[in-house]
């Protein structure tokens, strides 16, 4: 059992979110295994991004509980922390700090070593080392976002949280995107995101979640393969809010 | 009719009104008038029982956020806010009441003394502590957050207190009054007048307290049942 | 314990590399303090013989005041591109990001007040370059910082945030404030430490008490 419970990504029991008189997850069960790319489906209010802000720490749930490969979140959070790297809404960046300036300094609240050759091999990944020493607020939103990637990837997380990545980013930014997926996921490793382009999601991901009214509506691996289901499930959440 | 009449008196409601006659009796009827001061001297039977019910609030909402913080039991949140509703007009009574005995025993309306500046800034503290969950939007945040400032006020009281007292050594308080310094000439009577005035305090606090707290359960429960409603809407059940 | 300290150190030096760029706490303090005195020496009908009673008094008013704005503008800078949020997701205890922005708000007040102390003791014409003056300056800017950054991460997400925060600050700092104008008082009256003492001890128990509190507390303050 312990040993199955280490395979998993992410484990979340019985997650209950609210938001005064808003209920966001109405006891939500989701098991994640390792290795694979999740997406999460379901219109806006769902619950998507409050449960990536729940598996990034940055929204404390009212009851229930996660784990992330069988560490507790609540109990552990620097831990859990270290395993996980988020791109959420927001590029959160020091806008009159150089994109150098920037990933210096989260290298140091991430404690890493070797920082000049993480930097610069982090910034090659991505694509953004022409512009390395340019401040972020002359940088256009989709390269902020690429920046934001490098930060969340700098310290090799164990589990990537992708909050509407492609959003801001052109076509050849959403295949290099898709190239760093496919390779982090080679890695063994975990990628949960969610996306406004349901259909390309559906080809780069190994698992689709449907999030409908705060619970998991449908959970389907293969996601291609399923699509009519999936698409049936996601329109039919359609009619919230 | 009768039944809903009947349903409204809360035992500690009939407890307080009957404690509050008895010392509204000895205050006003039964306790001779004070020689030095002069009839004045009876609002210190409800100056006295009134701050010490604001003090208790503070007490309350300081234990009771701390709580909050420590076992995330929503009962203790509401027990804090009900007791910091009470706790801040009990406060506006003492200091309004202390003035207005003031004005014509110490010839001042307001004076540096430690007690005086202690109480004020306590006030405020729990003045901005209820302003502050009414800014703020509703969820388990609003209530750390609170719980937060009501634990940093109990941190505060001594700090406050010490430098108040230092503060009114260095600025001894200007008390030019006619009857500042006499003794009081009731002797005992005095004493059995304010603990029966402060019991009927203590009981109507209770009261308000329960009731304001009873109040605010059903509005959180108001709030729960809207989110149950929103779900089956949603699901289109029902 | 070392790499901790690097982390505080590495926030506070972040928030003194964007001050240095932008400017734009360090003026705001310093401006509305200089203000506050300057308006002060119309105010009261100011002379070799009231100069030392009022003086002191004005001045941490002052400071305390302007520091309250420059609280204000100093989280909302952090909060305004999320970067907040990013610090959140960093492998590091909550406190540590508390103590890093306390010690970067530090700065700030400390060194908007090398530029007004002076000027206050040109307008009020009083001595105020001795030891002393370091030490209650020191003293009281720990804890308008220590309690102020916990109270601007706090009004962050209020409505009026600009008017709940001095709300909150300002009579939680009411004896470091007496702390300050006394000890000041006493120091500008030429008398010696051990007058100030007690004053300087209370001080001293208000920084260590919220220092060590608001530390403890902030884990409690940033998830939503």
């Amino acid at each position: 059992m312990v040993n199955q419970a280490t395979q998993l990504a992410v484990k979340a029991d019985a997650v209950v979110k609210n938001f005064g008189e808003t209920a966001v997850l109405r006891g939500l069960y989701l098991d994640l295994p390792t290795g694979e790319v999740t997406v999460l489906l379901g219109t806006n209010g769902a619950g998507k991004s409050t449960f990536l802000r729940i598996l990034a720490m940055l929204t404390e749930i009212d009851s229930g509980s996660i784990s992330m490969h069988g560490v507790d979140v609540a109990q552990n959070g620097p831990i859990v922390r270290a395993m996980t790297g988020s791109v959420l809404h927001s590029p959160m960046l020091y806008a009159d700090m150089t994109i150098r300036e920037n990933l210096m300094f989260f290298a140091e609240m991430y404690r890493l070593e070797g920082v000049d050759e993480l930097i610069a091999s982090t910034t090659a990944q991505v694509g953004i080392e022409p512009r390395i020493d340019d401040r972020v607020r002359t940088l256009s939103h989709g390269f902020q976002k690429r920046v934001a990637l490098a930060r969340a990837l700098m310290h090799e997380p164990q589990l990537l949280l992708l909050d509407e990545p492609e959003s801001g980013l052109d076509s050849d930014s959403v295949e290099q995107l898709d190239r760093i997926i496919e390779n982090y996921k080679s890695m063994g490793r975990t990628v949960v995101m969610t996306t406004h382009i349901v259909e390309h999601a559906m080809e780069i991901a190994d698992r689709a979640v449907v999030l409908n009214n705060g619970t998991v509506g449908l959970n389907k691996t293969n996601p291609s393969g399923n699509r009519e289901e999936i698409l049936a499930a996601y329109s039919s959440t359609g009619n919230d809010r | 009719m009768l039944k809903k009449v009947l349903d409204l008196l809360d035992p500690l409601l009939i407890l307080s009104a009957a404690l509050m006659g008895v010392a509204l009796y000895l205050i006003f009827i039964w306790v001779p008038t004070e020689t030095n001061q002069g009839a004045v001297q009876r609002i210190l039977y409800f100056h006295v029982p009134v701050a010490w019910g604001s003090m208790l609030g503070i007490l309350v909402v300081s234990g009771s956020s701390f709580m909050y913080l420590w076992k995330k039991n929503e009962k203790w949140d509401r027990l804090a806010v009900a007791s910091a509703e009470v706790g801040v007009i009990f406060g506006a009574i003492m200091l309004l009441s202390g003035m207005i005995w003031a004005r014509p025993v110490w010839a001042v309306w307001w004076t540096g003394e430690a007690k005086l500046t202690t109480a004020l800034i306590l006030f405020f503290i729990y003045v901005a502590y209820l302003m502050f969950r009414g800014y703020f939007p509703p969820g388990a945040q609003r209530q750390r957050l609170a719980a937060i400032i009501g634990v940093i006020g109990a941190v505060d009281t001594p700090i406050i207190y010490f430098a108040a007292n230092l503060w009114s050594q260095a600025h001894p308080p200007l008390i030019t009054g006619p009857a500042a310094d006499a003794e009081s000439t009731l002797g005992s009577d005095l004493g059995i007048v304010l603990m029966a005035s402060t019991l009927a305090f203590t009981f109507l606090f209770i009261f308000l307290v329960q009731t304001r707290y009873k109040i605010r359960k059903s509005e959180d429960d108001l709030v729960e049942l809207k989110r149950i409603l929103s779900t089956s809407a949603m699901t289109g059940v029902n | 314990m070392m790499g901790s300290l690097s982390v505080i150190w590495a926030i506070g030096r972040k928030d003194l590399l964007l001050e240095i760029r932008n400017k734009d706490v360090v003026v705001a303090i310093a401006g509305f303090a200089l203000l506050v005195l300057v308006i002060f020496t119309f105010a009261i009908d100011l002379n070799q013989g009231n100069a030392k009673l009022v003086g002191p008094g004005v001045l941490w008013a002052g400071i305390a005041f302007a520091g309250v704005t420059g609280l204000n503008r100093a989280f909302a800078l952090e909060v305004e591109g999320s970067t907040l949020e990013a610090l959140m997701l960093a492998p590091i205890s909550r406190d540590l990001i508390y103590l890093g922005k306390a010690l970067g708000n530090f700065l700030f007040i400390a060194v908007a007040q090398i530029i007004v102390i002076p000027v206050f003791a040109v307008l009020f014409n009083l001595v105020v370059f001795r030891w002393e003056m370091l030490v209650i300056s020191l003293l009281t800017t720990i804890g308008f910082s220590a309690v102020g950054t916990l109270f601007a991460a706090m009004s962050v997400r209020v409505r009026a945030r600009e008017v709940m925060l001095p709300l909150m600050f300002l009579p939680v700092v009411t004896p470091l404030l007496m702390a300050a104008v006394e000890s000041t008082s006493h120091m500008v009256h030429g008398r010696s430490w051990s007058d100030m003492a007690q004053w300087l001890q209370i001080a001293v128990a208000f920084d260590v008490a919220f220092v060590v509190i608001s530390a403890f507390i902030f884990q409690h303050i940033l998830e939503d």
